[in-house]
């Protein structure tokens, strides 16, 4: 027999804790926090997730590979949204002189086949 | 098990069971890193956009109804154990056990699709909130709030059609099962099917604060 | 050479091993799934292939020679899509890596062989889809699908063409999937990760581009096709949509992907520059973790392609110097090679021509490319003939020539017979004087300013313009000749036996055509890899 046999009361426990974080996370909802209600959300989601990972998807019994493949998606997610964030970000610190409208130039409305399909 | 039976399960590329094993896992494990990735670009728009329209999304998100997130959530984490436990009933050679199991996860996975079409997007598309469809609302940050409404269809539609993929999987896997076919030797199937409800049931997880819970409900 | 040849047909192998098309089409031999690969990729080469000589016969004339400008878009798109997702993308990986990468490590097939057939269908399925967009009607936005022109404006295939190329990027990941957990689980006994070929190292980066990347572009043609579908505004600023971050999702992936057309040539090359200099390769440690690194880096790069697009400033920067960064592993690998051929007992047969124009092209090529990652340099040479001659010396006189090397190298390997290299090394020739004939004066021309993509161009480009055109004639010739004289081989070549350049792989240690389980026995390594005895 390959693979780790988990007891049935740690996966109950898991079951009881991921409910409970459940519960938590929609409660703390109706607690004013102002910018913290994110944080705290996407924390107990993590938590959760983790617990998941680990117990349900056996990545604590599981070769160090499958955890590096985890990790590796894990950071390129981050890699994809952070890089383009930066874009976003900074867009304003280059300013924008006032009054610029006025020195375009004119240009003629697009031909008929330029304008959008709906 | 015999060891005939043994024998049979070995493909003919592999040295020995506990290779094969542990390639299907890592070969699950390595898609669900692409899932990662394929949801990851819906969260990283996502984010670029509620940065940028906090306002219209808040709004948005408050017209969700929490109390039906919160319930599919709890119903997904129920699903995730009664997965977990089939695995362990085909690790164990259980047969009645991984068919109750099997059926009680699909019977979950339904009730979360059904509850979020019937529940949620019918109602959202009755409210005039379906962008593309049927988007009636004209209120403040209309046009950011179709944004958020956007993403909203985007990301619970790609996740519920990964939701109906894995029932038609366990579906056959029950079929499967109930014929015998799994045992200690061979359940590689069952588990990378587990690996990938649970990996969907994650996504949920993440869905739900970022979908229902923007700005909160004080 | 009676008796060889008879051994050919009595000896079973992979090829003689089962008759019959559902033998082909229902196999989950890796080597016929290469075969199978080899034959479809052909077949998209020989479409793009004249999508591009219709591109260069109607670039003769300023005004332009043959269509008109609605024409003209969709078949440099054409030329475009079906180049990069059909031909460049799956080319060495699935041709040559499928039939290589289990032999190479000692292994009877890939860790999922049925998994590798569904590849191959995905593959079909995506193809069929994007020939009847790009050919029934055409597609006109680039291969870039750029928004909101692909969303909003245009009345052409693009969902249909979106589609195609989304099916055809599960093939790939698949694919990437398959080498990744065979290279980890099943090498052979004595088999090493530093023993192993510098070809399997380069299959290894490649898949791990093809696992992270290509989902991205997947999820970024369903919003483009959801967008169009619905008209929603994802992209749409009228809405509050950011056309630039479909770029970023785009690039995202599909700046990695042109790594993925170029590591595997890479990985050839030092295969045939180790074989055909007699030499270890120097610094082996160095090219395999540079392959790594290369997959790695290019993540990191993708804003390079929207300096102009009106990304921010500071965005920019980061992304050129990262891109700088990039060009250090390739340059490592590039030196490595050269070392390697010093002091080398080298000859010359199409192979090594193919490896040695390989090592001039992509090195300029890779030159170039630093230029464009300049911001100050690529303001003004941004999507001008610069870039086209760029990206071509790099995925034509680079990858494509690695590919021919490959193929060339292993044709022996794969069919058991030898081709005729007189005429090889012609058509190396042939195709490294047609390639630069065609590509270097489109340096030139954006240099002095001919943007890509237009129809027409001013007069006083229309030398430069004529030259291009007169090499690709070349060159079409070029590509020609190996079809011709590759296929007679299979019937008429002389047998070859098992080993025929006297090279050091697993591979060469078994009999052309290989059995279908690849070795009698599981080979036990004991060698360093490339031991030739420097």
């Amino acid at each position: 027999m390959q693979g780790h046999v988990v007891p049935k009361k740690l996966y109950f426990a898991i079951f009881g804790s991921l409910l409970a974080m459940t519960a938590l996370t929609t409660g703390m909802a109706y607690v004013d926090l102002g910018q913290w209600n994110t944080i705290v959300a996407l924390v107990i989601a993590c938590c959760k997730a983790t617990l998941v990972v680990l117990f349900f998807m056996h990545l604590r019994w599981s070769p160090r590979l499958m955890r590096v493949a985890l990790l590796s998606a894990l950071l390129w997610l981050v890699i994809l949204i952070s890089l383009t964030t930066t874009d976003f970000f900074s867009r304003d610190w280059t300013p924008i002189p006032e009054g610029w409208e006025s020195s375009l130039l004119r240009s003629p409305a697009p031909p008929g086949n330029l304008l959008p399909r709906r | 098990m015999s060891d005939g039976h043994a024998a049979n399960a070995l493909a003919h590329q592999f040295e020995d069971l506990e290779q094969q094993h542990e390639a299907a896992s890592l070969g699950m494990w390595i898609f669900l890193a692409t899932e990662v990735m394929f949801f990851g670009g819906l969260f990283a728009g996502y984010t670029i956009y509620r940065n940028l329209y906090l306002p219209g999304f808040e709004a948005g998100s408050h017209m969700l109804n929490v109390t039906i997130g919160a319930l599919n959530t709890a119903v997904l984490i129920c699903s995730s154990l009664t997965m977990a436990l089939a695995v362990r009933a085909a690790q164990m050679g259980k047969r009645n056990a991984l068919v109750t199991f099997l059926i009680l996860t699909i019977a979950l996975g339904l009730a979360f699709i059904i509850i979020k079409l019937t529940l949620e997007w019918r109602h959202d598309y009755l409210e005039g909130l379906a962008p593309g469809v049927n988007f009636t609302f004209a209120g403040l940050n209309a046009k950011s709030l179709e944004l958020f409404f956007c993403f909203y269809f985007l990301m619970t539609g790609v996740h519920a059609m990964h939701m109906v993929v894995g029932v038609g999987v366990l579906s056959v896997l029950l079929v499967q099962a109930g014929k015998g076919r799994f045992g200690p030797d061979r359940y590689n199937a069952v588990e990378t099917a587990g690996l990938y409800w649970h990996f969907v049931d994650i996504i949920w997880i993440f869905l739900f604060p970022l979908l229902y819970l923007i700005g909160g409900r004080y | 050479m009676a008796t060889a040849e008879v051994d050919l047909h009595t000896r079973v192998h992979y090829l003689n091993a089962h008759y019959g098309v559902k033998s082909w089409l229902l196999t989950t031999d890796h080597k016929r799934i290469a075969i199978l690969y080899l034959a479809s990729i052909t077949l998209f080469f020989v479409v793009g292939g004249i999508a591009a000589v219709l591109i260069r016969l109607h670039l003769i004339e300023p005004n332009g020679a043959i269509f008109e400008p609605a024409a003209y878009n969709k078949l440099f798109s054409m030329h475009g899509i079906i180049m990069v997702f059909f031909f460049m993308i799956p080319s060495i990986p699935a041709v040559l890596g499928n039939f290589l990468v289990p032999m190479m490590i000692g292994a009877r097939d890939l860790a999922f062989p049925k998994l590798n057939l569904l590849s191959w269908y995905i593959f079909i399925l995506g193809g069929a889809l994007t020939l009847y967009a790009v050919i029934g009607g055409g597609v006109d936005t680039g291969w870039t699908f750029y928004t909101p022109l692909s969303t909003t404006y245009v009345n052409t295939n693009v969902l249909s063409a979106a589609f195609g190329v989304f099916v055809a990027g599960f093939s790939s990941i698949l694919t990437g999937l398959n080498f990744v957990v065979t290279i980890h689980k099943m090498r052979a006994p004595g088999m090493t990760w530093f023993r192993m070929p510098l070809f399997l190292w380069a299959m290894y980066a490649t898949s791990l581009i093809q696992i992270l990347g290509t989902p991205v572009v997947a999820i970024t043609l369903v919003l483009v096709a959801v967008e169009r579908l619905f008209h929603v505004g994802i992209f749409d600023p009228a809405v509050g949509g950011d056309p630039i971050l479909f770029q970023h999702l785009f690039w995202f992936y599909s700046h990695p992907a042109v790594y993925i057309m170029i590591l595997p040539s890479m990985g050839v090359v030092s295969e045939l520059i180790a074989c055909f200099a007699k030499k270890r390769i120097f610094g082996y440690s160095f090219v395999a973790f540079s392959s790594v690194a290369i997959a790695v880096v290019s993540f990191l790069v993708w804003g390079h392609h929207m300096f102009v697009s009106g990304q921010s400033i500071y965005a920019g920067i980061i992304f050129s110097a990262l891109s700088f960064l990039v060009a250090i592993p390739s340059a490592i690998k590039v030196f490595n090679w050269t070392a390697t051929l010093y002091k080398g007992s080298i000859s010359y047969q199409a192979p090594m021509l193919y490896a040695l124009g390989f090592i001039g092209l992509f090195t300029m090529g890779g030159l170039t490319g630093l230029f464009l990652a300049t911001l100050a340099v690529d303001t003004h040479v941004h999507d001008t003939y610069f870039v086209v001659g760029h990206f071509h010396y790099i995925m034509v006189g680079g990858a494509v020539m690695g590919y021919l090397g490959g193929i060339h190298f292993w044709w022996p390997k794969i069919t058991g017979r030898l081709y005729p290299d007189g005429w090889a090394r012609l058509a190396a020739a042939i195709i490294f004087i047609g390639f630069n004939l065609t590509f270097f004066p489109q340096y030139m021309l954006g240099y002095l300013g001919m943007p890509r993509r237009y129809a027409i161009y001013p007069p006083e480009f229309q030398v430069l313009n004529v030259m291009s055109s007169a090499g690709a004639s070349i060159l079409a010739v070029g590509y020609a000749i190996p079809l011709v004289y590759l296929i007679w081989s299979m019937r008429y070549g002389p047998v070859a036996g098992p080993n025929p350049w006297g090279a050091k792989g697993l591979e060469w240690e078994t009999p052309s055509p290989p059995p279908t389980e690849n070795f009698e026995q599981t080979p036990v390594v004991t060698e360093e890899a490339y031991s030739y005895g420097k």
